[in-house]
This record gives C-alpha cells, sequence and structure tokens, in this order.
C-alpha cells in the first residue's frame, strides 16, 4: 500500500484502495479492505453499503460534485482524482465539497499528484495525498509550505489578505 | 503607485526560493519537461528559438525609476544590453540562462517586480489604460482596482491549472478604450449607474488568436464591492466547463459561444449567488487602502505658458509636430501627458537598450515624479510633465531618439518580436515594419493621413493584435515560404471590431508597395477629416480588393 501525505507533511501508511470504475457490463469489485469506489455507483447502491464504515467515494475531474450534495458527510473519505496534473478541475471540486456542500470528512487527492501542486491543493480543502509513485515523498513537507500565507481567501482561510490588512 | 509592505515581501522572496527549488529539482532530473513546463511559464520563462527568454510583469504598466535601473543592470548582467516592451505592457529578456533566472528574480523582487504568471494557463498581469488617473474624462483611476485584481490572482490555488491562459483588462474612460477591453477574457470598463455607485460593465470571451471575437456583455453592472467574487464566479464557471481536450478550442471565448453569452452569463449568475457574500467580498476599507497608493502626486501651481509654447511652437516645426502628436491632454491644466516613442525605424519595434532604460529613468526623475507607464503599443509615457518644461524634455529625448512624432501614425507599428526570435512564429515580423516605416517615412505625409492603426503578427497567436489593426498584417507560412495577409477595418477601442480579410497573401518585398496602394485607396475616397477606419466603414473592403489585386 501507498504511504500518504497529511497536510502537516507528515507521511502514514494506509491501505484505502481505488476502485476503477468497471468497464461495460462488469459489475463492481468490492474488495475486503477499505475501498474508494466511484461515487455515482456508491450514490446508485448506498443502500448495500451500509454495513461498512470503511467504503468511500471518488469524483473524476470532469464529475460534479453536486451529485453528493446532503450525503457527503455519510462518507469517511472522498478522493478527487487528477487524471493529470494540469488538469486544474480537481480544485474547484474541493472547494465545493467543502464549502458549499460542508464536507467535513477526508478529503484526498489522488491521481496525477505532483510536488508542487500540493500546496495549491491544501488551500482548496484537500487533506490526505497519495503521490504519485516516482516522486519523492521525503520533499512534500517543504511543498505543503513554500508559502507561509496566500492573499485570497480559500477553503482554509476565511480571511482574505486584504481584510488582515484591514484589521 | 502600488508599494509593498511585509506581506508582499514575505511572499515575493518565498516565490523566488519556491522556483529556484524548482529548477534545481528540473536540472537535476527530477521534474520531467512536462512537469516543469507550467511551473517555469508560470514564473514567465520561455525555452524559445535562440535561447530562453523571460517575461517580466510590470503591473499594469506602471514602473518606478528603480525598477527601470534594476532592469538595465539585469539586461547588462544577465543578457545582451536590451530588453523588449510587450503588447502587454511587459518588459521580456530575449538571451537569459535557465540557471541564472533564479538569481534574476531575486535581483526583482528587491525592487518589488517579479515574474508571476506572465505565461501559462492561469490569470496573466492584469493590463489598463497607460492614462489611468491623469486624463480628465476618467470616471474614476482604475488602477487601485487592478492592484486588486492582482493580489487575487497571485498564486490563487484554484485557478493555477484553467483550460487555458486568462486575460484580464480595466477600462475608466468614458471616451476612450486605450485597454483593448473588448479583446480581452473578460474585460472592465467603469461606470457609475443611475443612482451614481462606482462598478463595473463585464465583457467575457473577447480574445484574438484563432478565432478572434469581441467579447459580448454579461452583466451591465457590477457593484465595485462585488469585483472579486463575481471575477471568482466566472473562473470558477470557466475551470469546470472549459475545454480541455483540445488547445484552440480552450479559451473562454469558445465556452462562451458554445453556451451563448446569456446561457454562460446565467451560470456565472448561480455560481455567484452562492459566493457573493462570502468573505472574498471587498470592503470599503479595503478599496480605499488601496486608492491610498494612487494618490495624485505634489502637483505645483506651474505659471501659465500658452504664449511661451505657441512661439516656441511656431519657431520650431519639429516641436510643434512632437506637441502635436506625442503630448496629450492632463486633468491638470499647468501638466501634460508625454508619450516617449520606442519606434524610430530601424529599430525592432518596443526593444530598449540598457542605457535607453536608464535614460527613460533619469527622465522619470527629472521631469515625472519618477513613475513611467508602459502602453500596449510598446511606448513609454511619462504622465506629469509640467508644461513650462515641455521644450526642454523635447531637447532633452531628441538625441535619444524618444522624440519620434509618430505617435498612433501608421509607423507607430504594434509589432511581436516574430521569426527573429519567437518558436513559435510562422514569419518574421520586424523587417515588415521596418520596410513600411521606411515607405512612409515622409512625416508630412504620415500626419496628412493622420490616425492609423498598424498591428502585425508574426503568426495566428496574434501578440501582435492583428485582428484589431484598422491595418492587420499576419505572417502565414507556405511551404516553408514567408508570406503575409492583411486585414482591413478592425479597431481595438470602443467601437471594438475585428477585421476582414482582404484576399491572397503576399510576399514580404511587396509589403510596402501593398500598403501604398491601400493608403491610396483611403486618399482618394476620404472625405476631409475622415480618419482612415471612417472611410474603410464607409466605402467597405471592395475598392481596396480592386486596387490591390489589379
Amino acid at each position: 500500500m501507498p504511504d500518504v501525505i497529511t497536510s502537516d507533511g507528515s507521511i502514514r501508511p494506509d491501505d484505502w484502495v481505488v476502485v476503477p470504475r468497471p468497464a461495460d457490463g462488469e459489475s463492481l469489485d468490492i474488495p475486503e479492505q477499505p475501498a474508494l469506489i466511484p461515487a455515482d455507483l456508491w450514490l446508485a447502491g448506498k443502500e448495500h453499503f451500509e454495513d461498512r464504515d470503511d467504503i468511500g467515494v471518488w469524483l473524476d475531474s470532469h464529475e460534479e460534485p453536486e451529485i453528493l450534495a446532503g450525503v457527503v458527510n455519510e462518507l469517511p473519505v472522498i478522493a478527487v482524482n487528477f487524471p493529470k496534473f494540469s488538469d486544474g478541475r480537481g480544485y474547484s471540486i474541493a472547494r465545493l465539497l467543502r464549502e458549499r456542500l460542508s464536507y467535513r470528512n477526508e478529503l484526498r487527492a489522488v491521481g496525477d499528484v505532483l510536488l508542487d501542486q500540493l500546496q495549491f491543493m491544501k488551500r482548496c480543502g484537500f487533506d490526505t495525498y497519495v503521490l504519485r509513485a516516482d516522486k519523492d515523498i521525503n520533499k512534500a513537507a517543504r511543498c505543503l509550505n513554500f508559502f507561509t500565507q496566500g492573499y485570497q481567501a480559500a477553503t482554509d482561510t476565511d480571511e482574505p489578505l486584504f481584510r488582515r490588512r484591514a484589521s | 503607485m502600488y508599494v509593498y509592505d511585509e506581506h508582499d515581501r514575505q511572499m515575493a522572496a518565498e516565490r523566488v526560493a519556491q522556483f529556484r527549488d524548482q529548477t534545481e529539482r528540473a536540472l537535476a532530473g527530477e521534474l520531467s519537461e512536462d512537469e516543469f513546463l507550467p511551473l517555469r511559464l508560470q514564473n514567465g520563462l520561455y525555452v524559445q528559438r535562440l535561447a530562453p527568454m523571460l517575461r517580466i510583469a510590470v503591473p499594469y504598466g506602471m514602473l518606478r525609476s528603480a525598477q527601470l535601473r534594476r532592469l538595465a543592470r539585469i539586461t547588462r548582467d544577465y543578457d545582451k544590453g536590451y530588453a523588449h516592451f510587450t503588447t502587454r505592457q511587459n518588459v521580456q529578456l530575449n538571451w537569459p540562462e535557465i540557471e541564472d533566472v533564479p538569481d534574476i528574480l531575486a535581483e526583482l523582487a528587491e525592487v518589488e517586480m517579479h515574474a508571476n504568471q506572465t505565461s501559462g494557463n492561469c490569470i496573466r498581469n492584469t493590463t489598463t489604460d497607460q492614462f489611468s488617473g491623469v486624463q480628465a474624462d476618467e470616471i474614476t483611476d482604475p488602477r487601485p482596482y487592478c492592484e486588486i485584481i492582482r493580489q487575487w490572482s497571485t498564486f490563487h490555488p484554484e485557478f493555477a491549472f484553467l483550460p487555458r491562459k486568462f486575460k484580464v483588462a480595466v477600462n475608466a474612460s468614458e471616451q476612450s478604450d486605450r485597454a483593448a477591453i473588448q479583446v480581452h477574457d473578460i474585460g472592465l470598463q467603469m461606470l457609475r449607474n443611475d443612482q451614481g455607485e462606482l462598478g463595473f460593465r463585464v465583457h467575457v470571451g473577447g480574445g484574438l488568436g484563432r478565432t478572434p471575437m469581441v467579447g459580448p456583455v454579461i452583466r451591465d453592472f457590477l457593484p465595485e464591492l462585488d469585483l472579486l467574487t463575481y471575477l471568482e464566479a466566472v473562473l470558477r464557471v470557466y475551470n469546470r466547463y472549459g475545454r480541455r481536450d483540445n488547445k484552440f478550442k480552450a479559451r473562454i471565448k469558445i465556452l462562451v459561444k458554445a453556451l451563448t453569452p446569456e446561457g454562460f452569463a446565467a451560470k456565472v449568475e448561480e455560481e455567484w449567488s452562492h459566493i457573493k457574500d462570502s468573505p472574498t467580498r471587498l470592503t470599503r476599507e479595503a478599496i480605499d487602502q488601496f486608492k491610498g497608493y494612487f494618490t495624485e502626486p505634489d502637483y505645483q501651481q506651474v505659471p501659465d505658458v500658452k504664449d511661451v509654447l505657441a512661439t516656441q511652437r511656431f519657431e520650431n516645426r519639429e516641436f510643434d509636430q512632437w506637441i502635436g502628436h506625442n503630448v496629450d491632454t492632463h486633468k491638470n491644466p499647468g501638466y501634460a501627458i508625454v508619450t516617449l516613442t520606442m519606434k524610430k525605424t530601424g529599430t525592432p519595434p518596443g526593444d530598449v537598450s540598457d542605457r535607453q532604460l536608464e535614460q527613460i529613468a533619469d527622465l522619470a526623475d527629472q521631469y515625472s515624479f519618477g513613475e513611467v507607464r508602459v502602453t500596449h503599443q510598446q511606448n513609454v509615457v511619462l504622465a506629469d510633465v509640467r508644461k513650462d518644461q515641455l521644450f526642454e524634455l523635447w531637447q532633452a529625448i531628441t538625441p535619444m531618439d524618444f522624440a519620434t512624432a509618430n505617435l498612433n501614425t501608421l509607423t507607430d507599428v504594434i509589432c511581436c518580436p516574430g521569426g527573429d526570435y519567437c518558436a513559435l512564429a510562422n514569419a518574421k515580423s520586424i523587417p515588415v515594419a521596418e520596410s513600411i516605416q521606411r515607405q512612409f517615412d515622409d512625416m508630412d505625409y504620415l500626419y496628412d493621413i493622420g490616425n492609423i492603426d498598424l498591428n502585425i503578427s508574426g503568426c495566428m497567436n496574434a501578440c501582435g493584435h492583428h485582428h484589431v489593426g484598422n491595418i492587420g498584417v499576419l505572417g502565414v507560412d507556405k511551404k516553408g515560404q514567408e508570406f503575409y495577409q492583411i486585414s482591413l477595418g478592425g479597431s481595438s477601442h470602443h467601437d471594438a471590431a475585428i477585421g476582414k480579410i482582404l484576399g491572397p497573401s503576399f510576399a514580404r518585398e511587396d509589403m510596402p508597395e501593398v500598403m501604398q496602394k491601400i493608403i491610396n485607396v483611403y486618399v482618394d475616397n476620404r472625405t476631409e477629416e475622415e480618419p482612415f477606419l471612417d472611410t474603410y466603414r464607409r466605402i467597405g473592403i471592395e475598392p481596396f480588393k480592386e486596387r490591390v489585386y489589379a
């Protein structure tokens, strides 16, 4: 199992697994271990998972987080997939989950997750990160904290710099 | 102008440290070229035809003399002793070494400059009218709002990986639009509503490039306090729904067209309804704080020099022409706005040597409160010159080649670096500009044909804004040969329009003659006092076609 990085830069072992979307006609294969399944499939068969507290979902970058409105906090983990690090839709998805849908549990970045995007992800509400395997996980703490502050309000702060300056 | 506080200084220093770290990892092979690309672009670093190119941000065109001197030193220490003013009010270095870029950024940070987001698929430098704050017909000074947008967009965590680049321009003049706002991704026109409240008319989806478009209005009045929340709503809709499958269809204009302006506006309003009262909403105090950085300089009581000036103009024809073309009316009757033209024939438009940068710095200190503005026409403005010093200033700048009295005429060409420097270009643009400048070197004739925007781009990416030139020239590649396509009737002003293509393209050596024929058609058809664009709009493209392809 890959380790995950948390927002404070520490590394912890982890056994959550991302279950890929099954091909057409195939059924979803749920493993014994903690699993993240495609969000729409979880919604469609949510009652089947009621006896398990280790089932979460993942959203792909083209998917609408709004489909989870009202039920987000039934999930222990939501992951957002970055199919390519340069696809920036995941940042908006994260903020919407946190700020619009009031999601409170773990929000995880998966897929093409590289070092230099970690701080943007953190500011948009992610709190765990599965770094791409070829990247040096020991550099994550530094990359999560290149900047000690930002100009804008985002998920991490309600105080844009213009409000902090005025107070 | 804006001065950094401890927050800005800290973030600027952290940015330099970050880019140093990224560059080291890239050079060590820990970042692939593909992974380093957006990181270096968001620090203004391109890898070009002959060498890397570094684009340095000049927020809304404002520079202090100390910054000009630092730029001069950087061009000497790290480059070949010259820089280039771009068509988006920025500055480019053409020959830096990649390894030196972190040091250059550190030197820039010392004088409160940076290269943040001057390239890449993110929010770029916000541009505005170079006469902001000194013209009489302004709703209000737009620069505090530009600085507010600059800070909001800098390192915005949600919008660093947009489908494509994103450019915002602000205009606050009622009569003119020197910022070309209608050909930007977002164009903001400042205005007052019936209650006298300040706000913006919002255009979205204008742009040049492959699919030139004039941006439609999606909101007639946006109150000033709502500026950032509304921008955030527009950007979020674009970030989520803009196309990412095809680079050439990824600009916001394609999304606006696909959804229709009404459909796009409805999506933005829906998104905005959720965030309009969020902490991102501006406060009166914050706006006032930003306005505090753009107060009037210490204007003096200047004696009335009308008679002296009249005599000087009468006695000196060249001074008279310079006053007539390169000097504009200031809101304070004792002062004038002077444009230093960087368009001497034989020099690439917008290019300045290290020595010239220092000369401009000295002129700013001596004549204009130590500040200048870079224009998107690639000239430099001294915005606050005492009228009783105009003659002395003119005498000083004539030997420096800044007094060519061709502002806004045919030879005040907007021109991209083109195939001489740029890896994207299909054709050279600088030699075309020069050959046309030579063809029209008779100043009396040039004045007689009046104000004409001639814009030249070396490729479709349209850095020379050819679509919105009254006459536009686009370099194209035909089987390895350079040809030039001409369009007529474009405008980047309040009457914004995309030019119409005249017909088949021409070889470079034919361009001066073709240009002459176009001007001849205008001269033969114009009514008294009618500028080129009006004649074109009255008679249409046919008479031009007939003459040029006869």
